[in-house]
Formats: structure tokens, sequence, C-alpha cells
């Protein structure tokens, strides 16, 4: 027999329909979660944090409307209404609040939210007020760190205004011993306490706080094995009857104890992964080596002749729709940073065990056949890949890659289990790993990563580098010296240095605010009884519980910042072409560019005058609209300006293989991963970067003026690791040769590296064959992630025009996947910008 | 080492070709042609003169001279894609025998450090030219446009019976040959034109592959740029069903082996 079964499984009629039913409306925005947790806070004022939060979160599940969707094998829903999402308000609701009337219609991610709605919300917001994590750890932050903030140096909005996320709990360990099994542990853990013990008082609360919320979690799933029950009693066709019925059984089993089969396993899996959403609304809540905890059940099931492959395929394809259902409201200007309704939960096959074999199984095929049957964004499915990788699942993730939903991702086992390892975690742990969210390695079970903490944008500090650390008037960085003194490029990068250390203290300071208020606020202790080891310590994930702390802010613009830097270096001081007065002026003057400098001017004159008590008049500011539009027309350097853009344009940019600027780049990213990594977090952790962006490269390049790579003024800076867009034109090989000379070990949170393909270079097995060698080749060396988009040019723009005919394109965007045609109309342009490689 | 030195003209050097020869290949386009078909989407590789050419709206200058040691280091950086894919390295052009020295000695290099070579050529050349590379040579790419040589030299400025004869010459030399037929419409589109080069094919006894590969206009915006002529423009590129059908003469007439683009 075969090892692996590498061939097609039938997919099952029921995963179209369950789609269909699922993206019939437009998602919606419910109350019933915010207004139970506000009526079990008003209950408890005076206890402590840890049993609100358990109270509050068993009175959400004993309360909240519980619905079984038609067609469903695996049950479990947050929200009445297909990817409605519940609302937060103990982490911040303010935005909510101001956007109630915009969120319909806002371009990025929009929410339906009923009148009704609204008022629930807004009657329970006057509650929260003075009371969100959001609210705290902004009265924490240094006054220096707020006004870096402000002036976009970095943004920590992703965990300021929502639950942090990005952890992956044991599954295994609910699978093996269900919530019973749990409380046990943490009964003979309280049964060890002494009151006396100096960790007494906090040890027993949280303790008694899981135990709670683990019971609350059984009676959850009791509550959907009676509505199964008495749906089974009304329904009239046959085989939905047994189906219910089986469903009522699973409820009643899982995830009060262990299961006892695959479909077991299913059901208990989906309860944890759901209501550890309820619990917080983090994202990047990484369902992890779902192919190895989930196994044993399989193989048992199969050999005892208890299940087909097709059903178990079939429950997988379920679980694959069902993480789609799953959904999260955020503010405008993240919902742009996180385009495509994403969640982030990021499922990953293959790769070795704990002992360095390889470990791919029949399940790691499996969970790519499920992404091909149901094609959709979630999971984010990833894949492993070592030398020892069988050569046929590869090709099975090429095929994947092929259909151009942007899945998998590609990681390289190689290089980051040593980079773990540097971290300080076992290589056991290490080999075990697992990635979170887009692109974040961390070992399951034991890690509070804090993954995902700032975007920090390299290319403000080059900013303020020519302005000596001023900002619209205001010092934000450091004073450093007038760039036109300058003697030497050294003399320029070290000023840049010294903007950075500075900035990126500030931005620590920022990050660990909010962790201490989320530690206060919002301790969660079911979360914590899922993660080693919060239970023997006694202590949250939020407090320190887990084994490993990090946190991982990710820098980006690395691309930019190399190319501005090298300009710099080549044009002002080695061949003394532009002089730095020129220079600096030009990006004052945005390279003469007309976009948006009629305005700046305008306002500017109009400043003045008022500043000097003059009265306006409509007509005075006509006139001087005329003028500043004639003025722009007529710059006088605007000759000279496209002349250096020129010059900038023939200089060799990171990207295409030529080794100084790529050495440049590499030391350019130890700007930011090297003086990060000395920091440490109030969890006891380090801080270690990142180097991708998400989707924000494209808002937070709005808010970058025009970089001496020849960038302009607020357009998108680079994404990730990947070079400029456009600007690598040598080929996806001499692109992977550039980004390989990245230190990959040291950005330990996760670099991204995007490609994009067109199909006709992925066409027939020896298309496959190559697309495969290509992935192993840049691994060999020591690239840690790629991820591939396969669309031609064509489709994107036609999408572009007809979003109605492409309501299913799948596109992956900087690290996850989305529906195309619900990113902002910028974004979309950044991705059909990006070099189409191979025709 | 001598072959180092000698210089040559070429046009462009592309990275990850995965069209144009077995695995991942780098290919390096050598200036210069003695052909001058209708539809090639090379038009700036035809001169041997550089010459300048507007590339989305600036001046480009095409043709640029180098060293084998400087084709080899641009060669050498995607080794390990070879490696892995069985890949290598293809000359194509203009045409490779319009430059013998040159194209000789890169051959020969490119063997020296143990890469996969194969050319794509046109053959109308002296055979003894083309002797010179078959010891350097692991792949032979060549091209057969028509049978009647009339025609054939209507569409690209020469005839066809020197091109025939070295086919015959080259396949007895045991040298691996794969030929391929550039399908371009209202040239050699019909069943008969394609079942004539099969059988040719056929005929030469060593020959188990052959490509058939679509007209595209992609080359379009190039004469427009060097202020030449497009003689095909308004020639639609033929439907993949049409494609399909012209496979399916070659596999019914003839024991080999068909693809449908490189």
């Amino acid at each position: 027999m075969a090892k692996y079964y590498v061939g097609s499984i039938t997919k099952s009629d029921r995963i179209e329909k369950l789609k269909e039913d699922l993206f019939a409306n437009m998602p919606v925005i419910e109350a019933d979660r915010a207004i139970l947790l506000t009526e079990s806070y008003k209950q408890t004022e005076h206890e402590p944090i840890i049993m609100r939060r358990a109270k509050a979160f068993a009175h959400i599940l004993k309360n909240i409307p519980i619905t079984i969707r038609d067609n469903e094998l695996i049950v479990g829903s947050s929200t009445k209404a297909p990817r409605g999402c519940q609302v937060f308000p103990e982490f911040s609701f303010e935005w909510l609040e101001a956007e109630f009337d915009t969120i319909a219609t806002r371009s990025a991610d929009p929410f339906y939210i009923a009148d009704e709605t609204k008022a629930q919300l807004h009657e329970v917001y006057t509650y929260w007020k003075g009371k969100t994590t959001s609210e705290l750890a902004a009265s924490y932050m240094a006054p220096e760190a707020l006004k870096a903030i402000d002036h976009n140096i970095f943004t920590v909005g992703n965990y300021f205004y929502n639950g942090v996320g990005h952890v992956t709990v044991q599954y295994d360990k609910v699978l093996a011993i269900g919530y019973e099994g749990i409380i046990q542990e943490a009964k003979e853990e309280l049964a060890k306490c002494h009151v006396y013990d100096e960790d007494y008082i906090t040890k027993s609360q949280l303790l008694n706080a899981i135990i709670l919320s683990c019971e609350a979690v059984i009676e959850y799933a009791e509550r959907y094995a009676r509505l199964a029950l008495s749906l089974a009693d009304e329904c009239q066709d046959i085989n939905r009857k047994k189906e219910l019925l089986y469903i009522a059984q699973n409820c009643v089993n899982v995830p009060r104890k262990g299961a006892t089969s695959f479909y077991e396993a299913c059901q208990s899996f989906w309860f944890v992964q759901m209501l550890l959403q309820v619990e917080s609304s983090g994202h990047s809540i990484s369902p992890g080596r779902f192919d190895q905890y989930m196994y044993p059940y399989f193989k048992k099931d199969m050999e005892e002749g208890n299940i087909t492959r097709e059903l178990a395929q079939e429950l997988m394809d379920c679980i694959w729709v069902k993480l789609n259902d799953l959904n999260k409201a955020r503010d405008a200007a993240s919902a742009e940073g996180f385009a495509g309704y994403s969640l982030f939960q990021n499922l990953i096959a293959g790769g070795q065990d704990a002992d360095g074999n390889d470990a791919t199984n029949d399940l790691s095929f499996m969970c790519i056949e499920a992404s091909m049957h149901v094609m959709l964004p979630q999971p984010s499915l990833s894949v492993r890949v070592w030398n020892k990788t069988p050569h046929e699942f590869l090709i099975k993730a090429a095929e994947l890659t092929r259909t151009g939903i942007g899945l998998p991702a590609y990681y390289n086992d190689e290089v980051i289990i040593p980079s773990l390892t540097n971290r300080g975690l076992t290589l056991a742990d290490a080999r075990d790993y697992n990635i979170i969210g887009c692109v974040e390695p961390q070992k399951a079970g034991k890690t509070e990563g804090w993954h995902d903490a700032a975007f920090f944008n390299m290319c403000r500090p080059l900013e303020l580098t020519f302005s000596s650390g001023m900002d619209k008037g205001v010092l934000v960085g450091v004073q450093t010296k007038d760039v036109t003194q300058m003697t030497t490029f050294e003399e320029f990068y070290d000023a840049y240095k010294t903007q950075m250390n500075y900035l990126i203290g500030l931005l620590v300071n920022a990050d660990n605010a909010i962790d201490v208020a989320h530690a206060k606020r919002c301790p969660l202790p079911f979360l914590s009884c899922m993660v080693d080891d919060c239970i023997k310590r006694g202590k949250t994930v939020q407090e320190g519980g887990a084994i490993y702390n990090f946190t991982g802010p990710q820098g980006f613009g690395i691309a930019n910042v190399a190319d501005s830097l090298y300009a710099i270096k080549k044009l002002v001081f080695e061949d003394k072409k532009v002089t730095m007065t020129e220079f600096k002026k030009a990006l004052e003057e945005n390279y003469g560019q007309p976009e948006g400098r009629v305005e700046e001017l305008t306002k500017a004159v109009l400043e003045d005058l008022m500043a000097q008590g003059a009265k306006i008049t409509e007509e005075d500011i006509a006139k001087i609209c005329a003028v500043t539009l004639e003025e722009v027309k007529n710059n006088p350097n605007k000759k000279r300006y496209e002349e250096l853009l020129d010059r900038i344009d023939e200089l060799p940019k990171f990207g295409n293989d030529i080794e100084e600027v790529d050495l440049f780049a590499r030391d350019v990213a130890y700007t930011y991963t090297r003086p990060l990594e000395t920091f440490k977090n109030p969890r006891g952790g380090q801080f270690q970067a990142g180097l991708y962006p998400v989707s924000a490269n494209v808002p937070l390049g709005k808010q970058t003026g025009a970089t001496p790579d020849g960038r302009l003024k607020g357009k998108p800076v680079a994404d990730g690791v990947s070079p400029t867009a456009g600007k690598d034109v040598n080929g996806p090989t001499a692109t992977a040769n550039s980004v390989s000379k990245l230190d990959h070990y040291i950005a330990s949170n996760g670099t991204l590296f995007n490609q994009k393909f067109h199909p006709s270079a992925l066409k027939g097995r020896e298309g496959l064959e190559k697309f495969v060698a290509l992935i192993r080749t840049y691994f060999e060396q020591k690239g840690s992630h790629v991820q591939f988009n396969v669309v031609n040019r064509e489709t994107l723009l036609d999408a572009q025009q007809n979003p109605e005919n492409y309501k299913n394109l799948v596109v992956r965007v900087a690290g996850y996947s989305a529906l195309f045609t619900t990113l902002s109309r910028s974004l979309q342009d950044d991705i059909i910008n990006r070099t189409e490689q191979g025709f | 080492m001598e072959s180092l030195k000698v210089k040559g003209r070429i046009f462009d050097i592309q990275r990850y070709s995965v069209h144009d020869g077995p695995g991942i290949r780098t290919v390096v386009f050598l200036k210069g042609c003695f052909l001058r078909c209708k539809w090639c989407c090379n038009p700036e590789s035809q001169n041997f003169n550089s010459e300048v050419m507007k590339v989305a709206g600036k001046d480009k200058v095409i043709g640029r001279d180098v060293t084998v040691e400087e084709v080899l280091e641009a060669v050498l950086r995607d080794r390990s894609y070879y490696f892995k894919s069985g890949g290598g390295v293809t000359l194509s052009g203009g045409e490779v025998l319009f430059q013998p020295d040159f194209t000789v000695a890169l051959l020969k290099t490119f063997k020296e450090n143990g890469l996969h070579t194969a050319i794509e050529s046109s053959s109308f050349a002296k055979f003894e030219t083309i002797e010179r590379l078959l010891p350097y040579l692991d792949l032979y790419l060549m091209d057969i446009k028509h049978m009647d040589s009339a025609k054939h030299k209507a569409y690209t400025s020469q005839p066809n019976e020197r091109i025939l004869e070295n086919a015959k010459h080259i396949a007895a030399s045991g040298t691996s040959l794969i030929i391929r037929v550039p399908v371009i419409p209202g040239f050699n589109d019909t069943e008969e034109e394609i079942k004539a080069i099969a059988s040719f094919t056929e005929s030469l006894g060593t020959v188990e592959e052959i490509h058939l590969l679509p007209y595209h206009r992609l080359g379009q915006d190039k004469y427009e740029g060097l202020g030449r002529g497009y003689d095909l423009m308004g020639i639609e590129p033929l439907k993949e069903e049409d494609m399909e059908k012209l496979k399916q003469v070659v596999v019914r007439n003839t024991r080999l082996k068909c693809q449908i683009g490189g």
C-alpha cells in the first residue's frame, strides 16, 4: 500500500449549499454578547477581575441565542446570522459608535447594523465609558509614544482596540480528556494549594475561574444537543433527522469528554475554535497542526472501518466552511489594514514531528483537498516544507496554488526551527512549530506570542532624518544634524539609526502599556486553561502564564528604505550628481508632482494670513488657489526633478539579485530587528521583529511623504520583504535570490515574501514540477516563507470593473487570502501592479 | 581560459524561463538573424547592429557586447534552480548561428561548468558551422516553419532547402533534437501543412518530439518602438481548440510525441 493517499476525493454536494447560505447576505453586527456581558459585569462590580471574566463568559454562553444552520454536520455559531459578528465593548467601543452610520457603506469590510442593534449597543456603551482596555492602555503610555502614534510612525491599533488572539491552544488536550478532564486537572491543582501560599489568592481565583468557564462550555454544548434533538423531532426528512440525532449525541459527548471518533473530534475542535473567539475579540486564533492532532482519531476510525475517506473529507470540508462563518468588525482604518473580513485562522499541514521525523500523513493531503473543495479564504492554509517533505505533497500543494486562491503559504522548517531555538525554545518544541495569523511561528499551547503587536513604518524615521526629527512643526524624533551639513553617507546612515533607535523605544513603551492593560482588565481564564503552564503557575496568559512569551511588532518598507539609502549614498555622496539640499527640497515638493500640492500650498498661505489677523473672503481663496496652481505648474525645478527621478530609476534596486543593493537591504533590516530584540515585555518575554505588513502597506503608505527611492507621497510602501512593486524585473529566481539574502533568522516573528505568477507558468505536471523546484531552491537558500498569486492581470482588471461577476475570486493579500471584490480600490490596484511573473 | 574572453552581442538574458527546454532555465538572447520572419516576436533581435527601441515611451539601446565570462556569471546565478529542476541554459536569438564563435565558446564554457545546454535555432547555416557546436550541446530545439520553399521564402525571407538538409544531418549526428513549429494563422495553420512538417520530422528517424507553438502578438509593440511596420497586424491568435485539432493531426499521422507550447 502507498504511504499516502494522494488522489482526489469526491466533494459532497452539501458543501456548495453551505457556502451559498453563508454568502447570501451582507454580514450583520449582533448585540447579544455585548448586552449579556454588560448584564453580568453590572452584577459583579466588586469581585476580582478574573471571576468577573469567567462569570461573564458563563452568562453569555448560557443565554446567547444558538442556531443550527441547514445542512450543517458540525454545529456551533457565535451569531444568529451567517458571517455575523458580536461586539466586545470591554476592549473598545467608541470607534463603532462613531461609525454606526457609515460601517454599512464603507469600502473595506462593510457590516449591516440594524437600528435596534444600534440602540441596544448605545445603551450598553454608557456602562463602558472609562472601563475599557484601550482607555487604560492610553493612560499608561508615555506622552512621547502617544505623539509618535499621532504622527503615524507606528500604529498599535490592533491590540489597542481589540483582544489579542494570536494563539494556538492545546486542541490535542481537549480532544484527549475533554473539559471534564481539564476541570479535574484544575481541581487537583487547587487541592494542592494552601491558604497560606504566597500566590494562593490569585492562583485559587484563576483555578476557580477556569472550572467555571469549562462548566459553562459543557452546558453550552448541551444546549446544542437539546436544539438538535428538537429540530430532529420536527424534521420530516429522514436523512436530515438522522444527522441531527448524530449531532445531538456528539454535543452530549464532546467537548465534555475526550473524543472517541473522528466525527466527535471534529465537533470538539470546532467548539474550542469558536468559543475562544466568544471569550475574546482577538483574531488569528490559529488551529495550527490540525493534521497532527486529528490524525489518531482518523487513523483509528479508518482502521476499524467506522468511517470512509469521503465522509472524513466531508467533515473537514464542513469545518473549512465554518471557519468562514466567524467574523469580526474592525474600525475603518484597521479594516483597510486587515482587509477581506479575514480572521487569519492559520491551519498548517506537513513538516516534522518533535523527534525530527517527517510527519506528513493522509490528513495533510486532505487539508489541501479541503481547501480545493471549499475555495474560501479561511482557513489560512499553510504547508511546512523541509528536505524530507514528500514530493507528492508539494505537488498537491502546488495544484492548490495553481487554482489562484492564494493558498497555501509555504514555510521553511530549515530556517524557522533554528530561529525558534535561537529564541529559547527547546529543539522538540521548535520542531513542532505552527504558524499564527499571517506568518508568525510559535509552539502551540505553550506560547503567548503577541505576534501582531504593531506596524512600524520604517520610511517615517527616514523622513524624520531629513527634518531633524520634526514633523508638522513638532519634534517627534531626535534632533539630529541638519542633513545638508553632512559630509559622509555614514553620517546620514547614523542619523537614521538614531531616529530608529529612539522610535523603537517608544514602540516598546506603547506595546507594553497595552500588554499591562490587558492583564489588568481582560485576563482570559478559558483560553488560559489550554496553554501551559497557566494552571500550574496560577497565572493567565495575559499575566505571563505561558512558557514562552514574546512581543512581535512588524516593520515594513525595507525595500523602500534600502533603495532610498542606496540612492542617497550613490547620487549625493559618491557620484555627487545631486546635492543634499536639492534632494531634501525634491522630497518636500514631492518631486514637483502636482497632486495635493496646490491644496497644501494654499492652506499654508491662508494659515499665514489668518495668523496675521487678515479677514479672508471666498474670492481671496480663489485668487490664492489660482496663484498656487500657477506656481505648482511652473515649478522652476520641474525639469530638474524629472532628471532626478530618471537618475534614481537607473540605479540598481533591491530584488534583482544584485549583490551590492541586496546586502544593503540586509543591513537596513538590522536597523529594526537588532535594536528591537534587546527589549523585554511585562510577561517576562523578549521582543522579536517580524517583517511583514499584512495589507497595511497601502493605508500606511498614504501617511508617508515622498521617499528618496523615487516613491511619491502617499503611494504604498513595499510589502513585507518583497521588493518595491514593479521594481523586480529580473524574474522570480532573481527576486527570490535577493530576498533570501536578508537575515530571516533574526526576524523570528516571521517574514513575508509575495510572488505573483501567471497561470501559464504552472501548466501541466511539468509546470508543477518546475514550481516545486523553485520553492525548494528558494528554501535551500534559507528563505523563510513564500506565497503566490496565480492570476492574470486581465482577470483582476475585469474583476475591478465587474465585481458582481467575481464574488468568489480569492486572492492572496500579504499573508492571507481575501475575496478580491471586498478589498478597497487602492489595495486592488496594488495587487494588480505587482510584477506578474513567468509568462 | 581562452573561451571566457570571447566576445559577442546579446540583447537580453531572461531567467526563470520554463518553456524553452526542460526544467527552470536561463535564456540568453543573441543579436542578429539570417531570417526576417513576419511574425517574429523579437524584431529587435534581427539586426546585428545595436539599435534604439522605444520602450514605454523611453529610448532603450538594444544590443550589448559582452564576454563569455560575463554571460557565465549571470547564468550561474540560478545554478541551484537548474539542478533542482533538471534545467539549464538555452541560447536563443536572433540566431545563435549568426555568431558561431561566440556560441561555441558559450556552450563549451557552460559544459565545463556542468550545465545542461540547449539552443533554439532556425539552422539556416552551413552544416560545418553547426557541427562545431554539437559536441557541447545537450538539446537542439530546431524550428521548421514550412515544407514549401517558396512560401517559406515569402514569409521568412529565405528558402528552406538548407534548413531541411541540416535537420537530416543533425538528426543523424545523435544530438537530441526537438522540432518546433510556430503555428501562424494564414501561413502554416492548415492540417495539410502541419501534417507535412510532422511527416518530415518523423522521417528524420531519431526525432521523437514535436512542439506546436501558438502564434502570439506580444511582440507587436516592439515594431512600433523600432519605427517599423507589423505585417501581421489584425491577425488573431488561433483558438485553443484549433491548436488541439492540429495536435491531433500529428498524433493521428505519426508516432511523434506532440505538445502545444514549449
